[in-house]
């Protein structure tokens, strides 16, 4: 069976990870999908680079837990996360969330959930190269914000 | 009891490793934490109360009342900032 979660340095092609999520599923009429992207600057201040560390083993975890909690609240058949660590430049792919419903609405919802549970809950940190130096990236409190929509508290920041 | 103990991101650069094995009679992960913050240095500076420090027991993301057990892993590390 395909891995629904997958941590890797290599970039991933989105076409071949909906075509594996969706492949033989007749019951699917909507496939949703979120892609992050690495930014050339970051609060006004230009980056180089970007560089992702994770728990491994609690990341992997932690993203099947949120993908069964999204699996209860939204009418989904299938959910694929690919997140990519080490170094990136500018512009590569960080991030793929895809979901697949029968209608539209629901993997709309369930992409969204996953993306903002991910964005507080799940142990990546990333590093970016700057004029000024290397410098941690600071957790948002807008993210706190979009996960405390579906009705789940988040502390992280 | 012997725990296993993470340290990442920002911590683990300020303490130049990313784990190390503690014996400890620590009832929870803030009595750890207190414990380790006691030993002073870059140790106490990156974990000291009032930094953003999160905390999780067994890969699981955990507030620091939770009680520890024999051969439990602990991870300390800053606010996520993955996506």
């Amino acid at each position: 069976m395909l891995p629904r979660v997958v941590i890797q340095t290599a970039d991933f092609d989105v076409a071949q990870e909906i075509a594996a999520l969706r492949a033989g599923d007749a019951r699917v009429g909507a496939v949703c999908s979120f892609i992050g992207t690495v930014r050339d600057r970051s609060d006004g201040v230009s980056v180089s680079t970007m560089e992702l560390e994770h728990y491994q083993g609690m990341t992997e975890k932690s993203i099947e837990a949120m993908i069964d909690e999204a699996k209860r609240r939204f009418d989904i058949h299938g959910a694929r996360v690919v997140h990519r660590v080490g170094l990136l430049q500018p512009t590569d792919q960080i991030v793929l969330v895809a979901v697949t419903s029968a209608h539209r609405g629901q993997s709309f919802q369930a992409c969204e959930f996953l993306m903002d549970y991910l964005k507080t809950q799940a142990p990546f940190w990333k590093k970016e190269q700057t004029p000024r130096g290397a410098q941690w990236v600071d957790a948002r409190v807008s993210d706190d914000a979009a996960l405390a929509r579906w009705g789940i508290p988040s502390v992280n920041r | 009891m012997k725990v296993t103990v993470k340290y990442f991101a920002s911590i683990r650069e300020a303490l130049g490793r990313g784990s190390e094995n503690v014996e400890t009679g620590a009832a929870s992960i803030a009595a750890l934490r207190d414990e380790l913050i006691a030993r002073g240095g870059a140790q106490g500076a990156s974990l000291a109360r009032g930094k953003a420090v999160r905390a999780a027991l067994n890969q699981v993301m955990s507030d620091e009342s939770v009680a520890l057990s024999e051969g439990c892993e602990v991870a300390f590390f800053p606010p996520v900032t993955g996506g």
